[in-house]
């Protein structure tokens, strides 16, 4: 039995560790020291366990349809401490473990108060999601998935900006309202199925009305989480009030959360129920992608706009988890790894100029492609990748979400295609005016007159992302072929489940 | 050597050059990045010459080369690769040809800018694009080279980006293409789900099968072929600037004038017109689609010569002008003759290149002044370019001796399309007459403004310079906000004086060659275009239905069809020399008393302003609206305020517990409704 998940699980906690020890034995006096090699410290376990992952997904079967490296004890009552992963969520940990020293490398400089504790929050935050996609066990996936929520908590409420106090709370409250109904949800499933197994509750049939229930339960966690229309207010603020590296996480792994809940939990487990509520899936995703991306579009603040843009980008997500077919699954998968890598790219861009100038108004820029040439390069390849510009990893998910929604069983497939292609002319609209605003033009401020071009570690941050967008545009059946076999498994589920 | 390698290095020599002077321009120099893209593009043409050589000696072999898989989910399967046959082989020299050319005359036109590296790597970046999308061999990877056509366009149309006129029209561009790609991607799903494949060699046998089935389609049925052609066409109209979807075109004249004569000529705005002849099989079977596509085209062909009447614009002129020869094109195929769209495309691509670039000659030469109000006389200071304008605008207007078959290269095309427009007429192909006639009139329209356009510019007398000094001025006091200047960097200085001069050798060797295509590229290649050896050269290439044989009732139109268009090409030379070198200030007049029909033609049918106060003026004020009612209103309004709110309400009623922070009640109230839920979904359950 293999151990490497929960080696990838709790390296980050390990870290974490040994920086608290690191920060007790250098006392008062050495606070100053003690950031620096925390820094450091945090930097190697998150490549460690990056690593770790890795070896992890080289030695993963892509063929296999079923969890692997499974690792499972029991740990009280009917819980079990279960872990496991299929061809989906070992992605998942992989976009988080690689996004992790990204943005350890993100606050290198930028933050000043409070740094080792701040690292901390990070490292335990990163167990806790990698947790989440490997759990086995609902209700150890419960506690992951809730734990989640204080680190992050605590990340805006204490690093984040004016307003965080306001932002923290938005943010909490909204979550909060939506686990605790999954929560009872989860009690009422383990005592009506006897079990807390998520491979054994995939395989139960819950009677309809049920179905129905336990759906709207977890959907109401689920759909804060994503943010799906009309929940989804709390993320442009919390986007803006967190520091960089905050924003790169919540865009890059916590929002997969729902995207992520919805696969392992809602279709599987309430197949009938996922098909009976697919149409409003499909209207609350639409309305989405429309509505958000107008709003973008009048953004004034640069973090707002791409908070806006996330949410309509993952109305795609949801419309094609709710296809229930391979192709719109298999896209929506592809849409939360490819919107992982570029909204968490787009925040790290407008961490760039944010830190050289310390404000995220639109307005206050312009003409910046004069001066920071490499910079402007950087924010064009993420500014179309969210556009979806073919060759960029945006484009597969956002073509092929929406050839499962026009391809779905549902009525609605055909309208919320075509109303979702709109969104791929509203995209173009704001991601390219706020470019121009930004990037284009002659230089008018004073201020940016000497503003610089990427610093060697803004260069390392970026390289790797630019990379992934590109890979992974370019050659998506390397991520495909991991969760080809998964997703079929959930579509044949599906299938089943229209027909009962 | 074989096939394989010599195609990859055409395909993509283009994107070596652009990763090279686009990430290491800097290290390199100015020198060696311009001659690394330049070389590879030059070697990319030779290369593409050959195998368009073995197709039209009839020994080519249509075959497709897989590079390497890319989305593959279920039936919907894509590979990079490089598909060769006729089509793409034409495309193949028209592309590489004219990037060459515009890549060499760049060193000349682009000589005093600082960014050289930056625009060959745009220019070979565009190149690299456009060639994936013809050798494409399904939707996808097509998919792919129509936008990354389109980023290149955007990144050339706003490579002065400093300039705020220069960046609106890129974002202009993108996002009305972007409507096209809306219909196109929504086509391509319907081919999905109507063919189970995406491969243009899997989907091609199957769809005679489809013939007059129907396909739903947002809750109602249609014509299934139909709609998928008329949802594809959609996309044709964004990248090729038909109606409705035109108004990018124009404005992408910001772009240097290199720029425009390779994208926005030649090759980028061509790519719909080439995929409709591409889908050939497709359309055959779609009657209401091509019909639609002959209706657009033939009133693009006819609106965008009206307005080329009344710009003054020396680039926008031409613009205006690719857009009706777009339309021909287009209509040209919607009568069912593909070869004969394909082979004005192809002749099309010289002429317009060579006006484009003559104009770029006449503009470099007057220091940037691109209003041809300000020019005049300047034909003995710029004999070559002069020369040359002249066979590109004779090569326009078709001139050409019917019978003899003789004539430039626009004669050969231009008149199979009108005889075609008039067979499939007389064929009761629905409205084949209509698409003939406004083709015939359109053809004088389009001799006069390329007449005026010759005229105004290099005729009459001089109105630049110290003399016509105050005429200048007076020009700029009406207030025309047409009047750009084609340059955001200052390099006024080392012309000196304000004295039109020729362009340097680099620049004219271009002009010779694309003299020579303008001339010849109609008779040399008109036998196997369109004419008796068609069916050997093209190779199944294109499909022709079975009922279709307007290209054979050609040779069988009465004697008057042949010689209209030259008739009324003819009639439109004469009225602009009437105009503007017999009596040279009579249609100034005329303009200067801003009648209804000059106002409506000068302003471009008001399309701008309709769709400003429409769709632009509309997403705004819906934007605000969803932000500032929507979300600030309504959805926090009732949701976390209005908690925080009941909460601290509830908190002063009840006179305790007072914490300070309204969100402390709201939290310890959410966590009750939380709790009352669970209980109530709990109770329900069990």
């Amino acid at each position: 039995m293999s151990h490497i998940l929960t080696l990838t699980t709790f390296a980050p906690l390990v870290g974490a560790l040994a920086i608290l020890i690191l920060r007790a034995v250098a006392g008062k006096s050495g606070e100053q020291a003690a950031g620096r090699s925390a820094l450091w410290i945090a930097l190697g376990t998150t490549v460690a366990t990056f690593a770790l992952s890795v070896i992890m997904l080289a030695q993963f079967d892509a063929k296999s349809a079923g969890f692997q490296f499974v690792e499972d004890a029991r740990w009280f009552s009917m819980i079990h401490y279960a872990m496991g992963v299929d061809g989906i969520s070992v992605l998942f940990v992989v976009l988080t473990t690689f996004l992790m020293p990204i943005c350890i490398l993100a606050s290198w400089s930028s933050i000043r108060q409070r740094l080792v504790e701040y690292l901390i929050a990070f490292l335990v935050l990163e167990t806790l999601m990698i947790g989440v996609f490997t759990a086995m066990d609902i209700v150890l996936f419960y506690a992951f998935f809730e734990f989640g929520l204080i680190p992050m908590f605590l990340i805006i409420g204490v690093w984040g900006g004016k307003n965080r106090v306001y932002a923290a709370y938005k943010f909490f409250l909204y979550t909060l309202l939506g686990s605790v109904l999954m929560l009872a949800a989860i009690l009422s499933m383990a005592t009506i199925a006897g079990t807390t197994s998520i491979p054994a509750l995939m395989q139960y049939h819950f009677a309809p009305h049920l179905q129905i229930l336990f759906w709207l339960a977890f959907f109401a966690s689920f759909a804060v989480k994503m943010p799906m229309w009309p929940v989804h207010t709390w993320l442009p603020d919390a986007h803006v009030e967190a520091p960089t590296a905050g924003s790169v996480i919540l865009a890059g792994v916590l929002l997969k959360m729902g995207g992520y809940g919805f696969l392992r939990f809602s279709l599987p487990m309430f197949p009938y129920a996922s098909t009976y509520f697919t149409p409003l899936v499909f209207a609350l995703s639409a309305i989405a992608i429309v509505y958000t991306s107008l709003v973008a579009f009048r953004q004034t603040d640069m973090k707002k706009l791409i908070a806006y843009s996330s949410v309509a980008h993952m109305g795609f997500v949801t419309m094609g988890v709710f296809s229930g077919n391979l192709e719109g699954i298999q896209g929506a998968v592809f849409q939360m790894l490819s919107h992982g890598v570029i909204s968490g790219a787009l925040f790290l861009c407008v961490g760039v100029v944010y830190d050289r100038m310390h404000t995220r108004e639109i307005a206050f820029y312009g003409g910046l492609a004069d001066r920071m040439p490499w910079y402007a390069a950087t924010f064009l390849l993420f500014t179309m990748g969210n556009v979806g510009l073919p060759g960029i990893s945006g484009f597969v998910g956002e073509i092929m979400t929406m050839t499962g929604v026009y391809g779905s069983t549902s009525a609605a497939g055909t309208w919320t295609a075509l109303v979702s292609a709109s969104g791929v002319i509203l995209s173009a609209m704001y991601a390219l005016t706020l470019y121009r605003r930004v990037m284009y033009g002659a230089i008018t401020n004073p201020k940016l007159m000497t503003i610089t071009d990427l610093d060697v570690r803004e260069v390392v941050i970026f390289t790797p992302l630019i990379i992934g967008a590109l890979a992974l545009g370019i050659y998506p059946h390397m991520a495909l072929s991991f969760t080809e076999a998964s997703v079929a498994n959930l579509v044949s589920v599906w299938r089943a489940g229209v027909g009962g | 050597m074989s096939v394989e390698p010599t195609l990859l290095i055409t395909v993509f020599g283009p994107l070596v050059g652009a990763m090279l002077a686009g990430l290491f321009g800097r290290r390199l120099g100015d020198r060696l990045s311009m001659g690394i893209t330049t070389g590879l593009l030059f070697l990319s043409c030779a290369l593409a010459w050959s195998t368009f050589c073995t197709f039209w000696g009839g020994h080519g072999h249509p075959q497709t080369f897989e590079v390497l898989p890319f989305i593959n989910i279920g039936d919907f399967k894509s590979a990079w690769s490089v598909r060769l046959d006729t089509l793409s082989a034409v495309m193949l020299i028209v592309v590489t040809t004219v990037s060459a050319l515009v890549h060499l005359y760049s060193w000349g036109y682009m000589a005093d800018d600082p960014s050289k590296p930056r625009f060959f790597a745009y220019l070979s970046l565009f190149t690299f694009a456009m060639l994936m999308l013809v050798t494409a061999a399904d939707f996808m990877q097509l998919f792919f080279g129509w936008e990354g056509v389109g980023l290149a366009s955007y990144l050339l149309i706003g490579f002065w980006f400093k300039k705020d006129t220069a960046s609106a029209a890129a974002i202009k561009a993108f996002v009305v293409n972007r409507v096209g790609d809306f219909g196109f991607a929504l086509g391509i799903m319907t081919i999905y789900w109507m063919f189970h494949t995406i491969r243009f060699s899997e989907l091609f046998p199957l769809i005679a099968s489809r013939a007059g089935t129907n396909w739903t389609f947002l809750g109602q049925s249609w014509s299934a072929l139909d709609l998928a052609g008329f949802l594809l066409f959609i996309g044709a109209m964004g990248k090729s600037a038909q109606f409705f979807l035109h108004t990018w075109l124009p404005d992408a004249m910001e772009g240097p004038t290199p720029v425009s004569a390779l994208i926005h000529a030649a090759t980028m705005v061509t790519a719909g017109v080439y995929m409709v002849c591409l889908l050939s099989p497709l359309y055959e079977h779609a009657p209401v689609a091509r019909a639609i596509i002959t209706v657009i085209g033939a009133v693009t062909a006819l609106f965008a010569a009206t307005v080329g009447l009344a710009q003054n614009d020396i680039k926008r002129v031409i613009a205006y002008s690719t857009c009706s020869q777009l339309g021909y094109m287009f209509f040209a195929a919607g009568v069912g003759a593909y070869q004969a769209a394909m082979f004005h495309l192809f002749t099309h691509a010289f002429f317009k290149a060579l006006l484009f670039l003559g104009a770029g000659s006449v503009i470099h030469g007057m220091h940037h002044e691109q209003d041809m109000r300000k020019m005049g006389a300047i034909w003995k200071a710029l004999p070559i370019t002069y020369a040359v304008m002249m066979i590109g605008t004779i090569a326009i207007t078709g001139l050409g001796i019917p019978g003899v078959e003789w004539g430039f290269a626009g004669f050969f095309s231009k008149d199979t399309i009108l005889g075609a427009a008039y067979a499939a007429g007389a064929d009761h192909a629905p409205f084949g007459y209509f698409a003939f006639c406004i083709g015939i009139f359109a053809a004088g329209l389009t001799a006069y403004y390329s007449w005026r356009l010759i005229f105004m510019t290099f005729n009459g007398t001089a109105k630049w310079g110290e003399a016509a000094h105050h005429d200048n001025h007076a020009v700029h006091a009406h207030g025309d906000d047409h009047v750009h200047d084609d340059h955001a960097h200052d390099d006024h200085g080392h012309h000196g004086a304000h004295t039109p001069h020729e362009s340097p050798i680099v620049m004219l060797i271009p002009l010779f060659v694309l003299s020579l295509g303008a001339i010849a590229a109609g008779f040399v290649f008109a036998p196997a275009f369109v004419g008796a050896h068609r069916e050997a050269f093209w190779q199944g290439a294109i499909f022709v239905g079975q009922h279709n044989e307007v290209l054979e009732k050609i040779e069988s139109l009465p004697r008057w069809v042949s010689l209209a268009p030259l008739v009324m090409s003819v009639a439109g030379s004469l009225i602009a020399i009437y105009f503007y070198l017999l009596h040279e200030g009579l249609a100034k007049r005329i303009a200067d008393r801003k009648g209804p029909l000059w106002t409506f033609l000068y302003n471009k049918w008001f399309f701008d302003e309709l769709y400003n106060a429409t769709f632009v003026k509309g997403s705004k004020a819906l934007g605000d609206l969803f932000w500032k009612v929507g979300d600030q209103k309504i959805i926090d309004g009732l949701g976390p305020n209005g908690i925080a709110w009941l909460a601290s309400f509830a908190g002063r009623q009840l006179g305790k517990a007072q914490t300070g922070y309204v969100y402390h009640y709201a939290f310890v109230m959410l966590l009750g409704v939380a709790g009352l839920l669970s209980y109530a979904l709990w109770a329900w359950a069990h």
